[in-house]
Parts: structure tokens; C-alpha cells; sequence
């Protein structure tokens, strides 16, 4: 049995990649750090491929069952016998599978940013945050306890604001990375009580422990009632909201359309490949638990989903921003993945929503990337973010327009593309378990269609804008990740997940409920349709001449963020920030500067103690001299 | 007799040197700084030790006097009135002397001093001449010659203290 | 001889002189007067030494000689005192004490 400890050099070499970059990168020439980053990557990337391999062919399986594989686990600090925390890889299905998605991704986004970012100064800086960043997500994923988790999830968080607020001298750019940072900061605090409740009930942050279905973590929890809930169902509840946070869900989805004030390859690796599926990955690493224990909060969690899908859906439908429709659909797609993860039992057969999530996670992560590097190809051609600015460029731009179709077509779920396989899966979890949250879904992934040709239609057929310039074609350094990717989204879907991911290692068959598809498939050629017919000739309908109060209302996102500033601005800050800070300058300041002038006071008084007058000191030494000898004689004569 | 005399001399010493500390005129409490000493030889010469009442004529009646009035004629100030001192410095010093003074005397007098044996030293000019250049038991010649250098020293440090800013 | 007269009375004496020139270093404005009552303090410790030596130990002349060496640092004082009083007359014009205050605060 071979081990696998190559696997620790994945991490490593990432983190000394950040620190070469980030160190050296303002002495070298700018495109030297673009190489070093990419042939890390590039290493990193072939590593976890052949990580992958020799996992799922040739060594995970013990008696038919993945394994979770340890290669390494050191001790990084010991509180006391019982709290200790470690630090290691674990290699399982899914973060092997996500070891796959993260290094191929961050590679094409470091080949694409490689042309995308030319000639822009911090260079280096924007590659030294992408291999830190690559380090942090993988970091995530092969913890093997839930505190390692936390560190690294905070750690992406943070890679995510250095990387959103890039282009630091916009003032809109830094506010949105200072929105996702706190945003998530605020849920990571409801994770992290989360971990605190969890790890007292079960006494362990180990996964494998934790996730043990016969084991004691599972059993324990359900003792121990709380506000109507057991003592688990809490601990798991409060992680879900870090979840949310990091993956957008409503109502803690406000960050992510304003992120997309980074670059885009940024937003293509973190904002739709990886960071934002880390909640969707936490609840699948924790689903034991959540099956097993709480499955109260499990169904929560669907419902949860569901709503923010549909909420981002019709949100996406009404937006002018490339950039903020791919982020409504990002967060509309991730929804989609938390309703399979709420819809799916434990147990190999019963849990078609824990594999389809998974395969749906795998197949976003590819055309959603792809869609992002596309619309930075259009952005880079056209220099503006704006749909009613662009038209007609499919004879401009012919490699990104022909993979930018791809990407849609797999997105809306025609068959053959991999969005079809995946999603359709996810329709038969539903179906199969929660009949509402299949209807929902259902209208959905109607509405996913006619926005993302809508997008498609007005991009690159509708009318010939006028420009400036004549829109040119990418470089090629531009154009080999969106083919690459292109590839890779229309052959993904052929895998057969089922036989490598599922919640408790043992494959089974599934193959397409043709009852379930066709309706699908039916849906979403109509939203295309509707698409085509509104969009594809020339019209005025993309600049909401109808604005009707609903239409601005959906336009305006439901005017949340701007519930969100009412909140914070009239009520934390009046009714809590100002009496703070009244209290620490008027009474704290005061007292210091009251001590002081004490002080001053005392010793202007005192100073006259120092006249220079000579006779003065004689007569002080001779009055204290007579005290002296008096004490001296009454106190010896005792 | 001698009762007499040590009266006489002890009232003109105390009633001259609180004369001293109250004139108002300067060259008055000279004069009378100098009955004080006059007194205090012939205190001396009253415990027959003479060659000290001596000394005490001529250095310090005879030498600091002298220096005092001539200092006094330097800073010209001969003809003019002192002030007198304010009452509040006035009245806190005489509360304070007077404390020490009731506190001093108070352990003088309550104290037993013990009984001398009555052997009479040998006080003549020649003993003591031996004795303060001998360096046996009782010889005083190294506080002798450690004054010798003092005086030196303090005579070339006056000389340069005194002397006038020299004119560019 | 002088079995008469107590140690005592001459110690009366000396302390009340001793007193009173301290009464007028402390009061008088004047240096030259300061000096002045500088020298009584010094003269009544004189008599104060003398008169120990008589009564008390009058088998050695340790007093007398220690009242010599007095006198004679009594001179050296008022000599040096004399010429810093004259330099301080040349530069301020008064030797009121109340006017040397350089080492005031």
C-alpha cells in the first residue's frame, strides 16, 4: 500500500510560492512572478491529479468502501491532554475531488490572468495573493479537524479581501472587500460558537471521529435540549451560518454581487469556483452529522437554498452587469447544491442528493469559471461591464463566443453538456424526497435558462453597438484556459460520480430518470426560446423601458442592501457605537487627562520647595534638624 | 571672684552677640561681633589655656574682623541701614531657635556629666609646640599640615575669585 | 579653681550664643551680616570644646588643640566667603541674599 505523503507537498509548495512572490516579486521583473506562480500551479495541479488517480483507482478502496486516508497529522498545539489541535491532511472522496477542482481552476485562471493582468502595476502582488489564496482553499479542504477548518476558512477569507480590494484606489473596491470580509466575519462567529458547542458535546474536533456513523460523536448529541432543539442540532445550526456567510445564502448574500469589484479572473476562481462552495463543502464534510443527528437542520437547509436560488434567479433577470448576473447565478447554482445536500439521506442509495451535489459542485466549478474568464475576455474587448454596451460580437470575438455558448448551454442543462447530468440528478434527489422544493427548483432551472441567454443573446447577437475601437480577439494566453475549460464542461457530465463520491464511500449505479429529464430539458429549452425572442433581434428591452415598480423593485436586488444600511447606520451606530465612544473620549479620556492635571497641579504647588532662597534652606535643615533630635530623644528614652 | 568674673564675662557675651544679630547698622554689628570674641578670650584665659586665648586675639579678633571691615568698606555700604528682617521670617526663626535652644538646654541640664580626676595638663607654649608637630600618640602634626595646605588653598582661591574681570 | 563654677553655666552660654547665631543666619538680609553670625556659631563651639577638655578629660589638651584647628578653617572660610561676596558685589551690585536666586526652580 503505497502512502500517499507526496501529498504534503501540495500545500507547501503553494505557501512557498506566496512567500517567494510576495517577498522578491518587487525585485524581479513582473512576468517572472506570473511563471513562478503558474508552474506551481502547474506542479500542484499535476500532483493532485495523480493523487486522484491512485486514490480512486488504485488505492482508496478497502472491501468496496473509500477510505479516509491520513498521511499526516501533527500536533501544533496542546492545551491540555483532552484539547489538542492538529494539523494534517486527510485524502477522502470529496477532498480528493476538490483537490482536482481547485488546482485545475487556479491554474487556468493563473495562464488566463497571465495575459488578462498584463502591464497592470502590483503584478506580483496579484500573483503572490492567488498562490496564498490557492494554499488557504486547499488548506480547507484536506483539514482533518474542524479547527484546522476554521483557520483556513478565515484564512480564505482574508486572501478574498486582499484579492477583492486589488485595485485599492477605486473607493467602491474597497468597500466591497471590506463588505465580504465582515459579512462572513459575522458569520464565521456563529461557526465558530458552533465548533465550541460541538467539540464540548462530542470532546473531539477530529472529522473521522466526528463523522463515525456508528461512532460516539453521533449518539451523544441528542441528550441535551435547547430552546426545542437538541444540544447538536444547535452546534450544527450555528455552522451552517458560517456556511451561509461563506456561500452567500440569503440573507447573507450581499457581499458576493459587490465582489465583483476585483478582477476578473479573481472573481472566476474565488467567487465562483471555490471559496463560495467552501459552506457547501463544510455541510457535505459534516453530513453524518446533519443527517444523523439533526436532520431537522438538514431540512432547514433545503428550504434555505431553495429560497436564495429562486430569490438570486429573479434577481438575475433584471441586471445589466455581466459580472453581477454571473454572480446572482453563482448564487442561485449554490443553492441548487445546498437543496440536494437537504433533500439526501445517509446511506449509499438514499443519498443520490449528496452525490449529485458533489457532481454539481464538480460541473459549476468548470462552466462558471469559464463563463467568468469568457465575460473577461468580452470585458477586456469592449472595456466596459455594461450588457448595453455590447452587441453583435460574435463575429469579433469567435473563440470566446463559441465557448461562452458552451458554458451556457451547460449551465441551462442540454444535454449533452455536463450541467444536464448534474442537475437532472439533483431534480431526481428532489423529486424523489420533497416534492415543493422540487417545484421550486424546477422553475428555477427555467429561470437559469433565460437569464444566462438572455446574457448570451444580448452579447453577441442582438445589435451592432457602435465602438470606439474595433473589438479584438484575446491573446492566446487568454484563449487556452476558456478552450481547456470548454472541454472540460462539456465532458465532465460522462463521469460516473456515483461510483467514486457518495456520503459513506460505497458506490452505487445511477443512471438518467428519463421522467424527470425531459420535463427539465423542456423547461429550459423554453426559457431559451423566450430568450431568443426578446433578445436576439434588436430591442430596446434590455433597458427596462417598462419600469414598472416591480421591475425596479427586483432591479434594486429587493432593496436589501439598503436594509443592511439602514440597520447598521441608524441603529448599531446611533443607538450603540455613539454612546461608546461618548463614554471612551468624555469619561475615560477625561480621567487620564484629569490624573495629569493633578499631577501638574501638585507639583506647581511643590515647586516652591525650590526657591533658591538660601535662607529658607537653612531654616528648613534647622526645623528638621529640632524634629530629628526630639524623635531622638523620646524615642531612645523609652 | 572668679564667680564674678565669669558672670561679667557671659553677660557681655550673650547681651553683644544678640546686639550683633539685631543692629541696624552694619559697621556696629562689626564692633560689637568683635566685643564677642574679646569675651570668649577672656573665657579662655579664665581656663588657663593661653596660648589659644592668644590665638583667638589675634587671628580672629585681630585678622577676620578686619577683613570684615574692609569687606564692608569694598561693597559700600557703610552708611547705609539695614533693613530689618520681615515678621514673618522673624517670628518662625525665633520659634524655631527658641524650640532648639529650650530642647538643648533641657539635656544639658538634666545630664549627669561625671566627675573629672583633677591632673592638671601641662599647658606651657613649649608642650605645645612639641605636641603639635609630634607624631607619636597625642601629636597633631598631620591635621597640622593638611591646615597648612587648606590655607594655601584657600588663599590662591580667594585671589582668583576676587579678582577683576579683566577689561577687552 | 574652678569648682565653683558648674560645666554646666558654660554650657548655658554657648548654647544660647550658638542659638542666636543661628536666629541670625536665618533673619538678616545682609551676607557680610550672615557671615557674621556664621562666626559666632563657630566661636561658641570653641568655648564648648575648651570647656569639655577642662572639665571633663583634663589630663590632655585635645580640645584646645581641636579649638586651634577651628579657628583656623574659620579664617579660611571668611577669607574665601569675602572674595566670592566681592565678585557677587562686582556682577549684581547688592549682596542682598534675597537677590541671589539662581538655583531657583
Amino acid at each position: 500500500m503505497e502512502s500517499f505523503s507526496f501529498t504534503i507537498i501540495i500545500p507547501v509548495i503553494l505557501f512557498v510560492s506566496f512567500l517567494v512572490i510576495g517577498l522578491a516579486g518587487g525585485k524581479m521583473k513582473p512576468i517572472i512572478s506570473g511563471i513562478i506562480g503558474t508552474i506551481t500551479l502547474f506542479f500542484t495541479t499535476l500532483l493532485s491529479y495523480i493523487t486522484a488517480y491512485l486514490y480512486f483507482f488504485d488505492f482508496g478502496k478497502l472491501n468496496n468502501v473509500y477510505q479516509k486516508i491520513i498521511p499526516f497529522n501533527i500536533e501544533w498545539l496542546r492545551f491540555t491532554d483532552s484539547l489538542i489541535i492538529k494539523m494534517g491532511i486527510l485524502l477522502d472522496p470529496i477532498s480528493v475531488m476538490m483537490l482536482v477542482v481547485i488546482t485545475t481552476v487556479s491554474l487556468m485562471v493563473h495562464i488566463y490572468s497571465i495575459g488578462y493582468m498584463k502591464g497592470e502595476k502590483g503584478f506580483s502582488r496579484y500573483f503572490a495573493f492567488l498562490s496564498l489564496f490557492t494554499f488557504s482553499m486547499i488548506g480547507l479542504v484536506i483539514a482533518t479537524n474542524i479547527f484546522q477548518t476554521y483557520v483556513f476558512w478565515e484564512l480564505v477569507g482574508a486572501s478574498s479581501y486582499l484579492l477583492i480590494g486589488y485595485y485599492f484606489e477605486k473607493p467602491s473596491a474597497v468597500a466591497a472587500s471590506k463588505k465580504a470580509f465582515i459579512v462572513t466575519r459575522f458569520a464565521d462567529l456563529g461557526f465558530l460558537i458552533g465548533i465550541l458547542i460541538l467539540s464540548n458535546i462530542t470532546g473531539t474536533f477530529d472529522f473521522i471521529l466526528l463523522t463515525d456513523p456508528n461512532g460516539v460523536a453521533i449518539s451523544q448529541g441528542s441528550s441535551i435540549i435547547f430552546v426545542g432543539l437538541s444540544s447538536m442540532s444547535c452546534a450544527l445550526f450555528l455552522i451552517f451560518i458560517g456556511c451561509a456567510g461563506k456561500s452567500a445564502m440569503f440573507p447573507l448574500h450581499i457581499w458576493l454581487p459587490d465582489a465583483m469589484e476585483g478582477p476578473t479572473p479573481v472573481s472566476a476562481l474565488i467567487h465562483a469556483a471555490t471559496m463560495v462552495v467552501a459552506g457547501v463543502y463544510l455541510v457535505a464534510r459534516l453530513f453524518p452529522m446533519y443527517a444523523l443527528s439533526a436532520p431537522a437542520v438538514l431540512e432547514f437547509i433545503g428550504y434555505v437554498g431553495a429560497f436564495t436560488s429562486l430569490f438570486a434567479a429573479i434577481i438575475a433577470c433584471t441586471q445589466t452587469d455581466i459580472k453581477r448576473i454571473l454572480a446572482f447565478s453563482t448564487i442561485s447554482q449554490i443553492g441548487f447544491m445546498l437543496v440536494a445536500l437537504g433533500v439526501s439521506k445517509y446511506g449509499s442509495e438514499n443519498s443520490l442528493g449528496f452525490t449529485s451535489s458533489m457532481f454539481h459542485l464538480f460541473t459549476h466549478s468548470m462552466f462558471k469559471a469559464l463563463l467568468f474568464l469568457g465575460a473577461g475576455s468580452i470585458i477586456h474587448a469592449v472595456h466596459s461591464n455594461d450588457m448595453k454596451d455590447m452587441g453583435g460580437l460574435k463575429k469579433y470575438l469567435p473563440v470566446t463566443h463559441i465557448t461562452f455558448l458552451i458554458a451556457c448551454l451547460a449551465i441551462a442543462g442540454i444535454p449533452p453538456f455536463s450541467g444536464f447530468f448534474s442537475k437532472d440528478e439533483i431534480l431526481v434527489a428532489a423529486f424523489e424526497n420533497n416534492f415543493a422544493l422540487f417545484i421550486i427548483q424546477y422553475i428555477v432551472a427555467g429561470l437559469t435558462a433565460f437569464y444566462m441567454f438572455r446574457l448570451y443573446f444580448s452579447v453577441f447577437w442582438n445589435k451592432n453597438a457602435e465602438y470606439k475601437s474595433q473589438p479584438h480577439e484575446s491573446p492566446k494566453s487568454m484563449l487556452l484556459p476558456l478552450i481547456f475549460l470548454a472541454i472540460a464542461s462539456a465532458v465532465t457530465g460522462f463521469i460516473p460520480f456515483s461510483k467514486f463520491i457518495t456520503s459513506d464511500g460505497i458506490s452505487f449505479d445511477s443512471h438518467i430518470h428519463w421522467s424527470v429529464a425531459i420535463p427539465t430539458i423542456a423547461i429550459a429549452l423554453a426559457g431559451i426560446f423566450t430568450a431568443m425572442y426578446f433578445y436576439k433581434k434588436d430591442s430596446e428591452r434590455l433597458s427596462g423601458a417598462n419600469s414598472n415598480s416591480i421591475y425596479k423593485i427586483i432591479y434594486n436586488k429587493f432593496y436589501i442592501d439598503e436594509v443592511y444600511l439602514f440597520i447598521t447606520k441608524k441603529i448599531i451606530f446611533n443607538l450603540i457605537s455613539v454612546p461608546i465612544a461618548w463614554f471612551d473620549k468624555k469619561i475615560i479620556d477625561n480621567t487620564m487627562n484629569g490624573i495629569a492635571s493633578l499631577t501638574n497641579f501638585i507639583s506647581d504647588k511643590i515647586k516652591s520647595f525650590q526657591s533658591g532662597q538660601l535662607q529658607q534652606y537653612a531654616y528648613v535643615m534647622v526645623s528638621g534638624m529640632i524634629v530629628i533630635l526630639l524623635l531622638a530623644l523620646y524615642l531612645f528614652n523609652q | 571672684m572668679e564667680q564674678i568674673i565669669f558672670l561679667i564675662l557671659s553677660v557681655i557675651i550673650i547681651v553683644f552677640s544678640v546686639l550683633t544679630v539685631t543692629s541696624r547698622k552694619i559697621l556696629r554689628a562689626a564692633v560689637y561681633l568683635l566685643f564677642v570674641l574679646i569675651g570668649s578670650a577672656g573665657l579662655f584665659f579664665m581656663l588657663n589655656f593661653n596660648f589659644l586665648a592668644a590665638v583667638q586675639l589675634t587671628v580672629y579678633a585681630g585678622g577676620i574682623i578686619v577683613l570684615i571691615i574692609f569687606s564692608i568698606m569694598l561693597t559700600s555700604q557703610l552708611n547705609d541701614k539695614l533693613e530689618s528682617a520681615g515678621l514673618k521670617k522673624s517670628v518662625f526663626s525665633l520659634i524655631a531657635v527658641s524650640a532648639g535652644a529650650i530642647i538643648c538646654l533641657s539635656v544639658i541640664m538634666n545630664y549627669n556629666f561625671p566627675k573629672a580626676s583633677g591632673l592638671q595638663p601641662d599647658s606651657s607654649m613649649r608642650n605645645i609646640g612639641l605636641q603639635l608637630l609630634g607624631y607619636k600618640e597625642n601629636g597633631y602634626v598631620l591635621p597640622f599640615e593638611v591646615i597648612s595646605i587648606l590655607l594655601l588653598a584657600s588663599m590662591v582661591g580667594s585671589i582668583i575669585i576676587a579678582r577683576r574681570e579683566k577689561v577687552k | 579653681m574652678l569648682a565653683e563654677i558648674k560645666l554646666e553655666y558654660f554650657l548655658i552660654v554657648s548654647t544660647i550664643v550658638f542659638f542666636t547665631g543661628i536666629y541670625g543666619f536665618l533673619t538678616r538680609k545682609n551676607l557680610i551680616t550672615m557671615l557674621m553670625s556664621t562666626e559666632l556659631i563657630l566661636n561658641s563651639v570653641n568655648i564648648n570644646f575648651v570647656v569639655f577638655n577642662k572639665y571633663l578629660y583634663p589630663e590632655n589638651l585635645q580640645g584646645q588643640f581641636f579649638a586651634l584647628f577651628i579657628i583656623a578653617i574659620a579664617a579660611t572660610e571668611v577669607a574665601v566667603a569675602i572674595a566670592i561676596i566681592i565678585s557677587l558685589y562686582r556682577r549684581i551690585k547688592t549682596i542682598d541674599v534675597e537677590n541671589v536666586t539662581e538655583m531657583k526652580y
